[in-house]
């Protein structure tokens, strides 16, 4: 016997919620990547919590493609940010993008 | 109290340290290496919650290979600190707020679930019996995974390419 299931899904709520507080807050581009991987982290953290409670492989079959989507999505990302910043100079996302370029021209 | 439930609460602290202490870091490379030890936290709750397979997984993709890239392009970026601008109070507030709504909206939705206080039992996938639940049931969506992740690393190298031709170009107008 381990937890209850509502404490796997509050400990996954609390994750979300950390990862949705980087991403709103942090003026960085990397560490808005950081808290969608977080948030990503906190749904797999469910889906294996639901996978032990209904006994089913479905939501550990999930995870795995939720990886996929996370390798996907940070490599993209990363990408873009190198792009960005090899562009303007900055990864601080408050920066006017349409100025800099003007500025640049 | 089991051992089990013991362990259960002493990995779930030890990951919303780590995440909390990974949130609010200013220096980009220590928030890396504290979620780094979340995502090692991660992994022992998905083997307490019988996914093995899925823990190995965990360590070797997010800990080991996104986790490096993230600090590869930290690396390589190499930005200066601005000191002023760390949680600028007019993107902390509304953040606050969301948080505190969502985290009230949640524990009252996980509130209203009756089945939930009873403890899960111990279980195991084994890797074997996943592998092939996995390529019984989801073989075409394992085909769309791959296809998408080629997807991503053509579109890394085109993203790349793009700004070494630009750059190059710079370089062959300057002289």
């Amino acid at each position: 016997m381990i937890v209850p299931f509502r404490h796997v899904f509050l400990l996954s709520g609390l994750l979300f919620v950390l990862g949705m507080f980087c991403t709103l807050t942090r003026r960085n581009l990397v560490m808005i990547l950081l808290g969608v991987e977080i948030m990503l982290n906190a749904a797999s953290v469910a889906f294996v919590g639901s996978a032990l409670r209904w006994q089913q492989m479905e939501g550990q079959a999930l995870v795995l493609f939720i990886l996929a989507i996370a390798a996907t999505e940070v490599s993209v990302g990363l990408a873009l940010i190198v792009a960005i910043y090899r562009r303007t100079g900055s990864i601080d996302p408050d920066v006017q993008w349409t100025q800099l370029e003007e500025g640049s021209d | 109290m089991t051992l089990y439930s013991i362990l259960f609460y002493l990995i779930a602290a030890l990951i919303l340290c780590a995440t909390t202490a990974a949130v609010t870091r200013r220096n980009m490379v220590y928030a890396v290496i504290y979620l780094v030890l979340s995502f090692f936290g991660t992994a022992m709750l998905f083997y307490l919650l019988g996914a093995p397979f899925l823990a190995a997984l965990e360590i070797i993709i997010y800990a080991g290979a996104i986790m490096v890239l993230f600090l590869f392009i930290i690396m390589m970026i190499h930005m200066e600190e601005k000191p002023g601008t760390f949680f600028p109070s007019r993107q902390l507030l509304p953040a606050l707020a969301l948080s505190g709504l969502y985290l009230a909206a949640f524990v009252a939705l996980v509130s209203t679930d009756k089945g939930g206080w009873r403890p899960l039992a111990a279980a195991q996938a084994l890797p074997k019996e996943f592998g092939i639940y996995l390529y019984n049931n989801h073989w075409l969506s394992i085909e769309i995974a791959s296809t998408l992740l080629l997807v991503a690393l053509i579109a890394a190298l085109i993203l790349g390419q793009k700004i070494r031709r630009r750059t190059g170009a710079a370089g062959k107008e300057a002289p």
